[in-house]
């Protein structure tokens, strides 16, 4: 690994924990696509700074995209405030707009502008480290590493000081502005720090791999814990983790890095998607199974609890009254016999005495209506789940 | 070349027509599926199907190594369409609400996207330049049979809608009501999804993947102020997607140096400006003379309240006050009493005002009226 690799990485892993903590609150707050807006549409911005800097490193550059992001929120809420269309046609509606005007505006000025637009989207992070910051004579590393690097610093501060704020306002709007924060402020805070965020990002890793850095870790992260804390530092933690893996596999496939790193991330998120305890799609999946046959079982119980007569409680007349198919009608009996709930005697089904307690107390909580507690007295009586 | 020459060329240079043909078409047809995802709330799943579409160009050329426009677009197609079905997995089966899942899906399918193209690029294939075409568009290389496919889609795509029209417009306004009356909501509602990443993926090599979503968007959001009424709205979405093809291609063509996407969607932006200042019923403009108007009335109704407190003090209702009297009265001013003395409800000799029957009947039943008379 030479200097330069390193360099690298350190850019790619700065950039992924300085998306992750904005990424984070956007995701849970339902805010994501605003990320994807602005992305988009800081371009006029850039290309306005870059006519009067000449420089894509300069901060005045970095100063006027933030405020075209900070315009377009402004934009898409005041569209959305005037009830003609939806929000996110609101957002639709803008970003695109601004887009084209930054893309006309390069293709007007092709001649002195060297501003390639797929550098906007995607970014070269390749070459970062030979765009050097030299202050006084010596060289103190690559502009980019310190543009980030000072712009996570803020982002950390952010984080630090409103914590609080941001967590309550997130999570619960009116109790937020009960309490005296001005839910407005953290909005536009975290709004500003978003479009900072982005705009520093996007010159070493283009304009789609910051979005795919703010959200994807943030949505993994949610699919594993609901503590905020827990979820900041999986998604920082996930962040870091393609921006590195990413780059080697782009080094291998000699590709674009953003494409890379958005490839892992991709893939990331896929594993957690499918193999998340509780929230995966896999366990999803297996607790609706599980949850259908438990329902089953309770009408099965509930049938014979209402019916005295054997012919309505013969083993065959699940299949022909009831339609069950007869795989469903045998977990069901099977459920129901390892729960100590029925005997079978000569095809006769009867209740046992704690299938009976059971669903007496079934009946008292579907009459009631409380969905939640029958989940808490399926744990008291099923030493086997369907 | 400047406009009224493009119009002259229309109609007798080849490439021109084609591409004006084949935008105006394009914007025909966004514009009436747009209309659909703007009021079903997917205004931005045609921004994530758009970029999801790109890997699917990247995937279809590295397996046929050929660079054939319909081959690519079925990849994009089926690609847009695993995007699609994906977000809906995302939301319907984990707590992850739709804004993350179309960002998700967005950028993860657009960065694999550009990976490939990148890994595409780096390829020893001659063959591979011009892919990146689908990333702003390049309506310059449409050909004839480009907009046969695009016209022919769009006669499938109006065929479907007059067919299946009950069940798009009962599906949209009333999803629920729609599974009561045993209509198949998950076919309609699969239908007019696959028939939306269809016309984006059209729109791909015109507009490009960064700016189809407003293609879609845009004249359905501008004909939505027009109208309250689905067929009207969809009529006229088709109308402005046509029109902003037709003036994007033009004011593109009289320039040089810009590209027809961009353009495109600027005069689509245009008309949904417009639309939102000028609507007659919805429109800004007219929504703050309403305001203004009302709020001149209510001061109109406070000076004859006022002026009624007065006369009801005396028996003679047209006995006459000073003016003065009024000044210190907030909804007072020359012009408002000028007004009153228009209607008849005052009259005024030199400094004197007083009240005339009408006027004093009025007043009287000003508050008893208010839930008729207020608009």
């Amino acid at each position: 690994m030479n200097s330069a690799q390193i360099e690298i990485q350190l850019i790619a892993s700065l950039v992924a924990v300085a998306c992750a903590i904005p990424g984070t609150f956007l995701v849970l707050r339902k805010m994501a696509m605003i990320s994807d807006a602005i992305s988009h549409s800081i371009l006029p911005g850039i290309v306005v700074g870059f006519f009067i800097t000449h420089d894509l490193n300069s901060p005045l550059l970095i100063i006027l995209a933030a405020l075209t992001g900070i315009i377009t929120v402004v934009l898409v809420e005041y569209i959305q405030k005037t009830g003609l269309v939806k929000e996110d046609t609101a957002i639709g509606l803008v970003f695109p707009t601004l887009f084209s005007i930054g893309v006309i505006m390069i293709a007007k000025n092709a001649n002195d502008v060297h501003l390639d637009i797929d550098a906007v989207l995607l970014g070269e992070l390749a070459f970062a480290p030979f765009d050097r910051l030299i202050i006084a004579g010596t060289d103190v590393g690559p502009k980019a590493l310190w543009i980030i690097g000072v712009i996570l610093i803020v982002t950390l501060i952010f984080l630090l000081a409103f914590f609080k704020e941001l967590k309550v306002s997130t999570f619960d709007k009116g109790l937020a502005t009960s309490l005296g924060f001005s839910p407005a402020i953290i909005h536009y805070g975290l709004m500003s720090v978003s479009s900072v965020t982005t705009v520093g990002a996007f010159d070493a890793v283009g304009a789609i791999l910051v979005v795919a850095l703010m959200i994807t870790p943030a949505a993994a992260a949610y699919l594993l814990t609901k503590n905020l804390k827990k979820m900041l530092v999986l998604s920082v933690i996930f962040g870091i983790f393609s921006a590195l893996f990413g780059y080697w596999v782009a080094h291998w496939l000699d590709a674009s890095i953003a494409g890379s790193i958005t490839t892992i991330l991709g893939l990331l998120f896929l594993v957690v998607y499918l193999f998340a305890p509780n929230k995966g799609i896999i366990a999803v999946l297996y607790r609706e199974k599980q949850q259908r046959t438990e329902v089953s079982l309770i009408t099965f119980l509930l049938h014979l609890k209402n019916h005295d007569e054997k012919s309505e409680r013969h083993v065959k007349h699940l299949n022909e009254h009831i339609n069950w198919q007869k795989v469903r009608s045998k977990t069901v009996l099977e459920l129901a016999q390892k729960n100590n709930m029925i005997i079978i005697n000569n095809n006769i089904v009867s209740l046992t005495k704690k299938g009976n307690t059971f669903t007496s107390k079934a009946i008292d909580y579907i009459v009631t209506n409380e969905d939640a507690q029958i989940e808490d007295m399926k744990d008291d009586f099923f030493l086997f789940r369907g | 070349m400047d406009l009224k020459e493009y119009f002259s060329l229309v109609f007798n240079d080849y490439t021109l027509r084609t591409i004006t043909l084949g935008t105006a078409i394009l914007g025909a047809v966004t514009g009436m599926l747009g209309s659909f995802a703007v009021l079903r709330k997917q205004s931005l799943l045609g921004d994530a199907i758009s970029h999801a579409a790109l890997p699917g160009i990247a995937i279809a050329f590295l397996i046929t190594g050929t660079k054939d426009t319909n081959i690519l677009l079925l990849g994009a197609l089926v690609s847009g369409l695993i995007g699609t079905f994906w977000i809906r997995g995302i939301v319907k089966k984990t707590h992850l609400k739709s804004d993350t899942a179309l960002g998700l899906i967005l950028s993860l399918f657009f960065g694999f996207g550009m990976l490939l193209l990148t890994f595409i690029q780096k390829q020893p294939n001659a063959n591979q330049a011009g892919l990146d075409k689908y990333l702003f568009g390049q309506a310059a290389t449409l050909v004839e049979s480009d907009v046969w496919l695009m016209a022919i889609v769009t006669g499938l795509c109006v065929f479907v809608l007059l067919l299946f029209w009950k069940e798009f417009k009962i599906l949209l306004f009333d999803a629920d009501y729609t599974k009561t009356l045993g209509f198949n909501t998950k076919t309609i509602d699969v239908l007019i999804t696959s028939f939306i990443v269809l016309a984006i993926v059209l729109g791909l090599q015109t507009v490009g993947v960064v700016l189809m979503s407003a293609m879609l968007l845009a004249p359905a959001a501008a004909a939505r102020q027009w109208t309250n009424s689905l067929s009207k709205m969809v009529f006229l979405a088709a109308i402005f997607g046509a029109f902003s093809g037709v003036f994007g291609t033009a004011v593109s063509a009289s320039q040089n140096n810009l590209s027809t996407g961009p353009v495109i969607v600027l005069v689509a932006s245009v008309f949904v400006v417009f639309s939102f200042i000028f609507s007659p019923s919805r429109g800004l403009l007219f929504k703050q003379i309403r305001f203004i108007k009302n709020r001149r009335d209510l001061e109109l109704h406070k000076t004859l309240a006022f002026m009624h407190q007065i006369a009801e003090t005396h028996q003679d209702i047209s006995h006459p006050h000073t003016v003065k009297i009024l000044n210190n009265f907030q909804g007072y001013t020359k012009g408002t009493l000028k007004k009153l003395v228009d209607k008849g409800f005052v009259i005024i000799q030199s400094n004197m005002w007083s009240l005339t029957e009408e006027g004093y009947k009025t007043a009287a039943n000003l508050y008893n009226q208010q839930t008729d008379s207020n608009e």
